[in-house]
């Protein structure tokens, strides 16, 4: 060993010198997590079951025009329960046929039960179909968050899914968290819906809907009282156009009331289709419906052949803005709920890292000082030790680009405690061997391999815990596994390999030397 | 040269029911509070709810924020100093609100009252019920899994014997932390949980120190020593490593205690507490179990043979 103090010596230095190289400069190469710097950490619950829904009435309409093209009389399709649809046909007689072709329409589908003497046929989605809907419900999800986010402008979100169902999204540094989880977390599903005239709201009300029809509500806000009212309309349920067929939208201003809108530009499906819609129904109103609440419902004066539409209704510039963004990053395909939200304003964060500061100097000083006082020369070869072990743990940080956290910076502190740790364990046995009478070059050998088993022992318990905290930690907390298992893994680096290595360069041919400064 | 406790001979092992008593009296204690307080108390990363931290321009007293939360009906909520009184954290019960809407709620009525001055809000944490349950799931599971990992490796290099010891040592620091979050008010978060992680991680590790000389005494037997009295050695021989180890952890938890920020706090206290508690298990749970265990089993072959 002491005669490959050449090859330890470069080691060290490659080491040091690869750290230094990561870590510099270090306000660009560390993490900061976001209870650090500020910011929103969101995890939102993707309803996939809304998704597999709306996918499985859609077939269910596609089967109904389709049967009803062949000639087989269908009463009724209807979605049971999430993924089946119920077929009631017209009549018994076209049972064969309507087998026949529900085969072929609604190939995605598994024929569940069947009635033939009361025509009627109840199919299933296929389990293997339902699993892709709701993976690429999830998927589409994070795609038009991360558009959406893009938009807005924030420097290195992060956007990923967790588990089956969830998105976890960060955004560090946003000024305006509300603003921030309202465009992400709206689903923005755009309808333009004609409003049904066949009876007014208020009776509507009453009775209930006529069929096909159903009653949404516009929020209106007045002006002077700052009150709100919900105005009901009474409109059919399906939407004549939706806003898969918007190509962009942008803020315009309106020239006489000086009030931001949105003007949508359709592509040129969604132009034809709108163009023929407004043709055909010069006079009626037509509700802009977004995710529910209707907008505005103005009334068709002309057909409209420019494939542009307006959105109106009293936005601020900012609502204005974020509308244009989810209208043309498009809709989310299942709503978003917020599962979990932490926000940490950016004073908060700038206060965290000053006490985390402090609290990593005093920590290291008061280490420092005793392992000084009490083990003097050999406590300051630990002490060189402690410090290359927190070069290195930065490094490593830097390196494996981990982020640092507020429990991290505890993780670094407790660390300092632990690392010294390993040192006390082999000093203490090198008293112990000296005091045995043996000479200082023996007690030096005896003390590093005795105490080396015990040494690893202690490490392997520690990193077993901070592994099962890694593997259940969320952000903040896995900061502080990551922090901790870096350092205590170091410094079996530092203060076995390296404080040997000091050992052996201070007591280098001073083979008679009696005393040890321990 | 200083050296703590040089050549030690502490009778350890033969005082171990006063620790015994001790612990238990402490841990009675504890779950007395635990009872009295209607179980343990639950941050919001476990019970799910909405916690916003606000720091106003001037001092204001509780009762002032009170008043403005009653507005919004919302005078239900916790509302705790934290750090001086500029500073409070609110914490809203979950309600069948959403989160955007108890923010918002709690944000209007803190500015409508022009008596409270100007707010910054600086942190708002939300977690939903399902979360919350999922958490408390895993937390249990985390616990559960690192005794399980830590009592292997201890059978594996050692015995069972010893494994079973520590993990009792480890359920002992366990509960004297949980006891003093009770007994001082504080409350279950992720970052305890993390503390506690830690310190079964940590405070196995003297242990271990322990056990290591036991059976390197055990080689060079002397005649007549009991298995009491090895083990007594063994402690007393370990002891200023056992007491320097935690000596210099102890700094940093209680330097990350008193200068940490009061983000940082519990979790620093209940690392401070698990580091001392460590210590205490170590010599007179871990190391003392074993001796009453080996007692006991040789009564039993005792009893046996004269059957």
């Amino acid at each position: 060993m002491r005669r490959q103090l050449g090859g330890r010596i470069a080691l060290v230095v490659v080491v040091v010198v690869v750290a230094v190289w990561y870590l510099y400069p270090p306000d660009k190469t560390i993490n900061l997590g976001l209870d650090l710097q500020g910011g929103i950490h969101l995890v939102l619950g993707v309803d996939v079951d809304k998704a597999l829904e709306a996918q499985v009435e859609r077939a269910g309409d596609t089967a109904k025009a389709e049967l009803e093209k062949r000639g087989i009389g269908v009463t009724r399709v209807e979605r049971r329960g999430t993924t089946e649809l119920a077929i009631q046909l017209a009549s018994p007689q076209s049972w064969d046929a309507a087998v026949k072709a529900t085969d072929e329409i609604l190939a995605t589908f598994d024929r569940k039960d069947a009635d033939q003497a009361a025509g009627r046929l109840g199919l299933a989605l296929k389990p293997r179909e339902a699993a892709h809907i709701r993976d690429l419900a999830v998927r589409q999800g994070l795609e038009t968050i991360r558009n959406r986010v893009d938009q807005f402008g924030v420097a290195e979100p992060s956007i990923q899914q967790q588990g089956e169902n969830r998105i976890l999204v960060q955004l560090p540094g946003v000024q305006d968290p509300a603003r921030a989880k309202a465009l992400i977390g709206k689903t923005a599903l755009l309808e333009f819906k004609l409003v049904d005239e066949r009876t007014d709201p208020e009776s509507a009300l009453k009775a209930g809907p006529p069929p096909g029809s159903e009653i949404l509500y516009q929020r209106r806000v007045d002006k002077q009282t700052r009150e709100e009212r919900k105005v009901p309309f009474l409109v059919q349920k399906k939407a004549a156009i939706t806003g898969r067929d918007v190509a962009t939208a942008r803020v315009s201003i309106d020239q006489n009331t000086s009030e931001p809108y949105v003007s949508v530009d359709f592509n040129a499906a969604g132009a034809r289709a709108f163009s023929e819609l407004t043709d055909a129904n010069v006079g009626k109103r037509l509700a802009i419906v977004l995710d529910g609440n209707i907008h505005s419902a103005p009334q068709i004066r002309e057909r409209i052949p420019s494939g542009r539409a307006q959105i109106t209704g009293g936005f601020s510039t900012d609502e204005a803005t974020d509308l244009a963004i989810v209208l043309r990053a498009g809709a989310l395909p299942a709503p978003v709920q917020v599962l979990e939200e932490r926000t940490v304003g950016p004073s908060l964060g700038a206060d965290s890292i000053r006490q985390g500061m402090i609290a990593i100097f005093a920590s290291t000083a008061l280490v420092f000082l005793f392992m000084l006082v009490y083990y003097r020369l050999s406590g300051l070869v630990a002490d060189v030790a402690l410090g290359l072990n927190l070069l290195l743990l930065m490094g490593t940080m830097a390196g494996f680009h981990a982020t640092l956290t507020l429990p991290g910076i505890a993780g670094i502190a407790l660390t300092i405690g632990m690392a010294v740790d390993t040192n006390i364990l082999i000093f203490e046995r090198i008293r112990e061997e000296l005091r045995a009478g043996k000479t200082v070059r023996g007690a030096i050998d005896a003390g590093f391999s005795r105490a080396f088993k015990t040494v690893i022992d202690t490490h392997v318990t520690v990193l077993v815990s901070g592994l099962i905290l890694f593997q259940f930690g969320t952000g903040p907390v896995k900061g502080f596994a990551v922090t901790l298992m870096i350092g205590i893994a170091v410094s079996l680096f530092t203060a076995v390999f390296f404080t040997r290595l000091l050992f052996d360069l201070i007591y280098m041919g001073q083979r008679k030397r009696e005393t040890l400064s321990i | 040269m200083i050296q703590l406790f040089r050549d030690s001979n502490f009778d350890f092992v033969g005082r171990r029911r006063w620790a015994y008593v001790i612990s238990i009296l402490f841990i009675l204690a504890g779950l007395g509070s635990m009872v009295a307080k209607g179980g343990l108390r639950y941050g919001i990363d476990f019970s799910g709810g909405t916690l916003i931290q606000v720091r106003f321009e001037k001092p204001v007293s509780v009762d002032r924020i009170r008043q403005a939360l009653e507005t919004v009906q919302m005078g239900e909520s916790v509302i705790q100093e934290f750090g001086d009184t500029r500073e409070y954290l609110l914490r809203l019960p979950l309600a069948a609100l959403s989160s955007e809407e108890v923010t918002r709620r709690t944000q209007d009525a803190l500015a409508k009252d022009a008596e409270l001055g100007k707010h910054e809000v600086r942190r708002v944490e939300f977690v939903g019920p399902q979360v919350g349950k999922d958490l408390q799931v895993q937390a249990i599971y985390a616990v559960l899994w690192s005794m399980a990992g830590i009592l292997a490796y201890i059978a594996i290099r050692f015995d069972l014997m010893g494994g079973l010891a520590s993990v009792a040592a480890i359920v002992h620091d366990v509960l004297i932390c949980l006891s003093a979050m009770s007994l001082t008010n504080r409350e279950m978060s992720l970052a305890i949980l993390a503390a506690l992680l830690t310190i079964i991680g940590y405070s196995v590790n003297d242990t271990i120190v322990a056990y290591d000389r036991v059976r390197e005494n055990r080689a060079k037997k002397r005649r007549g020593e009991t298995f009491a009295t090895q083990i007594n050695n063994a402690i007393n021989q370990t002891l200023s490593r056992t007491v320097l180890t935690a000596l210099t952890v102890f700094f940093s938890t209680a330097v990350l205690y008193f200068f940490g920020g009061k983000v940082l706090e519990d979790m620093a206290f209940v690392l401070t507490i698990g580091v001392i508690t460590g210590t205490f298990s170590t010599i007179y749970i871990a190391a003392s179990l074993i001796v009453d265990w080996s007692n006991w089993r040789e009564r039993q072959v005792a009893r046996n043979e004269w059957w």
